[in-house]
């Protein structure tokens, strides 16, 4: 079943109407905003907690649980909501249309997530090649201090609210969160050791929460329409919306907020206009942005577009970025693509990531061209393994995912082109 | 107390402690290269993966904490294949150069790729090469061996106290890098050491032996007071290298630089036989010979014309005998304080550090008076910062104004601000009243100078005024800059009743009222103010200022070269050892003594160390407690006066150049020159 329109949170996704604040109230933005603190801290985390949503940035962690975490009692120290806008997963772009077509959308979930964590600041650490957006979201801020909705008096609460915008610099691993506020304090981005996590030792030593843009942003429609209509969409610890990045082979490209648990074959077929060529010119699709492993055709057929069933299928929803390849796609060169881009965003903090990434870029571009022995298809994927779960952050699990995906469902490609070269008789150009 | 089950078997430990701790304690080794315990956590080598129950992936021991319940196990083929692979990640880009890498036999990554790398590589593609990165003249860097541990960037930044290392770029091209000039610490010889592989490797020593070729003397240093443990290394009769020897109380486990690195300056300008001058050259001569001409000189002179002077460097034994020769010679004129401070040998509490360098831990206000500790006790001063970094340290200081990688106050430049904090003025007396465990610092600058003994007495006062010795804390201490000072000022070597002080001594021979003088060891005076009539007998090792003056030379033992006793600037006695043996003839500094007295006529009474070692300790009982400083009594010491308005000067001018032996090294001659300057005026590097 489709999402229908009045179930839309995102009404402006594509920028038709005015992103300001009074297009933005035209839309349901800041109805109600202080009834919705009156709920008190546990009234909105328990009320979150029961809608079963779950971060958007590509974990799926459950946001009600992450938000409890925040010390209950304050011990002097400020509490921080940190929003992770640093959106540079290749394939995702659904905060930029947030950003800049609904920021007080995003602003508003600040308020209700920000005073639920008993912080009264906010920092949005928006990506730097976010120009525009940034530009919207400063402006969008500055209509919400001058109406009263944050500053000294958010919207007659009495909670005093601010929020800052931080324009990263362009490197992917500060949208990993304590990378994020590493950056943020003015240091290196690297990601932290947890423990401590951030809850207790955030940013500059606080308690502190990061969180996805889109979590933040539908957070305060829960409350407003309520618990049970957010949980009768989607499938239960799968519930509520989705904004879907469709990108690659498809007839029209786009980003659609659609109900979670969608058919991927229906999502495609429906807002993307199809497969170039026709489904069945389907090679596969890579279905939560560049760090998960890619699904070939057959399972593209029945998968469900949310958190379990594509963890079943072994791969994942990370930030629904749908990245569809037809069959004219070098899926070999494709992935090995995504490997450089794992090597060069690698910050090099800790050895299996940094060595890791560039051992297993050099070996797939030997697979591209098939210069290899069939038992390196073997050692590449033990050292895909070696890498998972060993390093500080996740992005040597994002590395090595996406080769483990070629290897479990494209194995025989590699194994034909290491074949073909080998008759070609050509001889490795070290 | 919480209890963890590792490996099956429980073990209850510490609070506070991480895992990887808690692992040692149960006696499982785990390997690791990043982790250090005295630096931050950094967690990012991953060698030190467990397995922890409930836990989804490995951990990494160092930086998880211990928690009640925990089930760790280390010896599962989970963590043996995590291992495994970080091993072979960290080999992969590592160069197999191990033959002609001087960490080869010492290296971790050596040790711990037998016990965890595979016998042959799978990595196919070409290494990474990095670019060397310059470090000065100590600190040799090949960095393409480095593995990114950062411990390196740690020392630098959290006990050096100097933010001159970083790393560079992201990912593979991750590097470690410096400013490009030398790295502007005197605790840079520790890069080398914290270093788990041949990345920085000590400059000097390049090349120039393998670990298993060396026989290593565990004994003390003596470039400075602080009387730091070290082990000599040593290849026959040369000395190849000085290492730190792990002793918590004194320098945990670091070393300055001057005491690392000097030792190429004991084989240099070495006083290998005995000289006489003849006809005013000074004419290489037998051991009979030059006795003969010191016999010669003091017969029939009565003592009061004769007079002897310790240097800084000189072990107990040989001032004791020393002494006893004067005494031997009625002579009362001897000085152990060449510098001429005005130290109250009668109170030890008076001229110890008598909080003890550990007590550097507990204290929560410093006032340093006439001191630069990052030069006179470079560890000392690390201490303080290490104290520093826990947080709610105040220091301040009277004298020239310092870098000290910690924040000082400046109180003034001489005894006139002493005075008035003496009186509880200003923004500091505050802060030392209402500190729990105070303590000042007096270091040689305001002591060695006329009125010093003023300005002892003025520090006392400040002392007591804000109650820095009180029931289980003392908190006045005395910097000294000399190896051999404590342990002169315990013996005794000080002027008698009658006897003439350094000053007197050296004003008496320039008039002709003393006519020899015997330096043992005694270069730091001004040799000028001796004048040209003065038989003057230098018995050292070294060709520097004194036996240039020297009229007969007798060549000595330098430190590494004799069994001796040191106590530093705590009152710690400590023994050093014979790690090699004094070049051509020169001899032991106590045998030395002991055959010339023979000559004058007065012969010492031992004929071992053994029976010196005990006329020691009957002279004075506190050197019969090794490794243990005696807690000294707080009693009145210092002379009321009026002291001087000047402001106090530096008790160490260069750092890398305060001794015969940093004076002969060509590794402190290039410190000098691009660090002499010191790091209150930065010194330029390789930018011209």
């Amino acid at each position: 079943m489709l999402l229908q329109d009045k179930d839309r949170i995102f009404t402006n996704l594509y920028g038709e109407h005015d992103w300001g604040v009074k297009g933005a109230r035209q839309r349901g933005v800041w109805d109600g905003t202080k009834a919705m603190l009156e709920l008190g801290r546990d009234g909105i985390i328990q009320q979150i907690k029961d809608s079963q949503l779950r971060g958007r940035g590509g974990a799926g962690f459950p946001a009600g649980l992450k938000w409890s975490f925040m010390p209950k009692e304050n011990d002097g120290r400020p509490h921080y909501l940190v929003v992770n806008a640093d959106e540079s997963e290749p394939g995702s772009c659904k905060d930029r249309e947030i950003l800049r077509n609904d920021p007080h959308r995003l602003l508003e979930g600040c308020l209700v997530a920000g005073f639920a964590m008993g912080a009264n600041t906010c920092y949005i650490y928006i990506r730097g090649e976010y120009v525009l957006e940034s530009q919207r979201l400063e402006a969008a801020i500055a209509e919400a201090y001058d109406a009263g909705l944050i500053g000294k008096d958010a919207c007659g609460s009495g909670w005093p609210y601010d929020i800052y915008v931080h324009r990263g610099a362009g490197a992917y691993i500060c949208g990993e969160e304590t990378a994020l506020l590493e950056s943020l304090e003015g240091k290196k981005g690297q990601p932290r050791l947890k423990p401590p996590f951030p809850a207790a030792m955030g940013l500059y030593g606080c308690p502190t929460t990061v969180t996805n843009v889109e979590t933040v942003a539908v957070s305060p429609e829960i409350l407003r329409r309520g618990v049970d209509w957010w949980t009768a969409l989607g499938r239960p610890n799968n519930t509520g919306t989705k904004i879907f990045s469709i990108s690659g082979h498809v007839n029209k490209p786009c980003n659609v907020e659609e109900v979670m648990g969608i058919p991927l074959k229906e999502l495609i077929e429906t807002h993307a206009g199809g497969v170039r060529g026709g489904w069945d010119n389907l090679l596969a699709v890579i279905p939560g942005g560049s760090s998960v492993p890619c699904i070939p055709k057959p399972t593209c057929e029945s998968i469900l577009m949310d958190f379990d069933s594509l963890r079943e299928a072994k791969s994942g929803l990370g930030t629904a970025a749908v990245i569809v390849m037809d069959k004219s796609t070098d899926i070999v060169a494709a992935i090995a693509n995504l490997s450089h881009f794992y090597m060069h965003e690698s910050c090099g903090q800790c050895t299996p990531c940094r060595e890791g990434t560039g051992w297993m870029w050099r070996v797939m571009t030997r697979m591209v061209r098939g210069d290899a022995d069939i038992e390196d298809i073997d050692t590449l994927l033990e050292v895909t393994y070696e890498v998972e779960g060993h390093t500080i952050c996740a992005l040597g699990d994002a590395a090595a995912w996406p080769i483990q995906g070629l290897i479990r469902h494209f194995r025989p490609e590699l194994e034909k082109r290491i074949l073909d070269f080998k008759k070609s008789g050509q001889v490795a150009a070290e | 107390m919480p209890k963890l089950t590792i490996n099956g078997r429980e073990i209850e430990v510490p609070d506070g402690l991480n895992v990887l701790q808690a692992c040692e304690l149960a006696g499982v080794e785990i390997p690791r290269f990043c982790y250090h315990e005295r630096l931050s956590v950094a967690g990012n080598c991953r060698m030190c993966l467990v397995e922890m129950e409930r836990a989804p992936k490995p951990v990494a021991s160092c930086a998880m904490p211990v928690g009640e319940g925990m089930v760790i196990k280390t010896d599962s083929p989970l963590v043996k294949k995590a291992r495994n692979g970080v091993m072979e990640f960290l080999l992969i880009n590592h160069p197999l150069d191990c033959p002609i890498c001087d960490q080869g036999g010492e290296c971790d990554l050596q040790d711990q790729a037998m016990g965890y790398g595979f016998d042959r590589s799978r990595f196919q593609e070409n290494k990474r090469a990095v670019k060397e990165k310059y470090m000065g003249p100590l600190i040799k860097t090949i960095m393409t061996r480095c593995i990114h541990c950062t411990r390196c960037v740690r020392f630098a930044t959290e006990v050096a106290g100097v933010e001159e290392i970083g790393a560079l770029g992201r990912g593979e091209h991750l590097e470690i890098s410096t400013l490009e000039h030398a790295i502007n610490s005197e605790l840079s010889g520790n890069l080398v050491d914290v270093c788990p592989v041949g990345a920085l490797t000590s400059r000097p020593y390049a090349f120039t032996a393998r670990p298993w070729e060396l026989r290593k003397t565990n004994s003390v240093d003596v470039l400075d007071a602080v009387g730091t443990n070290v082990r000599i290394d040593t290849r026959g009769r040369e000395v190849m290298r000085v290492l730190p020897r792990l002793n918590e109380d004194v320098n945990e486990e670091w070393l300055a630089d001057k005491s690392r690195y000097a030792c190429d300056g004991l084989g240099r300008q070495r006083l290998d036989r005995p000289y006489v001058r003849r006809g005013g050259k000074l004419i290489e001569a037998s051991w009979e010979e030059a006795f003969g001409a010191i016999g010669d000189r003091l017969k029939g002179l009565p003592g009061s014309k004769i007079a002897a002077l310790a240097g800084d460097l000189c072990d107990a034994e040989s001032m004791l005998a020393l002494k006893e020769l004067m005494a031997g010679l009625k002579s009362e004129n001897l000085d152990c304080r060449q510098d001429g401070a005005k130290l109250d040998p009668s109170q030890r509490a008076g001229y110890l550090f008598n909080t003890g360098i550990a007590g550097i831990d507990q204290a929560d206000a410093v006032l340093l008076v006439g001191t630069n500790p990052r030069w006179e006790a470079p560890l000392i001063n690390a201490r303080i910062r290490k104290r520093f970094l826990t947080g709610g340290l105040r220091v301040g200081s009277i004298g020239a104004p310092l870098d000290l990688s910690y924040p000082v106050a400046d109180l003034g430049a001489g005894p006139r601000d002493l005075a008035k904090l003496a009186k509880g003025e200003g923004d500091f007396a505050k802060v030392l009243s209402g500190a729990e465990r105070p303590m000042i610092v007096v270091g040689m600058a305001a002591l060695a100078r006329p009125d010093g003994a003023a300005i002892l007495h003025l520090v006392r006062q400040v002392a007591d005024q804000f109650k820095m010795v009180r029931e289980g804390w003392n908190g006045f201490n005395v910097l000294h800059s000399a190896a051999a000072r404590v342990a002169g000022l315990d013996l005794g070597f000080v002027p008698g009743p009658d006897g003439r002080d350094t000053a007197a001594i050296l004003d008496g021979a320039a008039k002709g009222e003393i006519e020899v003088v015997f330096l043992l060891g005694a270069d730091e005076i001004d040799m000028g103010r001796l004048g040209d009539k003065a038989f003057v007998i230098y018995q050292g090792h070294h060709g520097d200022a004194g036996a240039h003056r020297a009229d007969v030379i007798l060549p000595g033992a330098a430190y590494t070269e004799k069994n001796g006793t040191y106590t530093n600037t705590e009152g710690r006695v400590q023994l050093g050892r014979l790690a090699a043996f004094p070049p051509g003839e020169a001899r032991e500094d106590w045998t030395i003594l002991r055959a010339l007295s023979e000559v004058v006529g007065n012969r010492l009474p031992y004929d071992n160390l053994g029976a010196l070692r005990q006329r020691l300790i009957a002279v004075n009982p506190v050197f019969a407690a090794l490794d243990s400083p005696a807690t000294a009594d707080w009693a009145d010491f210092g002379a009321a006066g009026t002291p001087d308005t000047a402001a106090f000067g530096a008790a160490v001018e260069n750092y890398y150049m305060t001794d015969p032996i940093s004076r002969a090294s060509e590794t402190m001659a290039k410190c000098s020159a691009e660090l002499g300057l010191g790091p209150q005026t930065k010194a330029t590097g390789t930018d011209g």
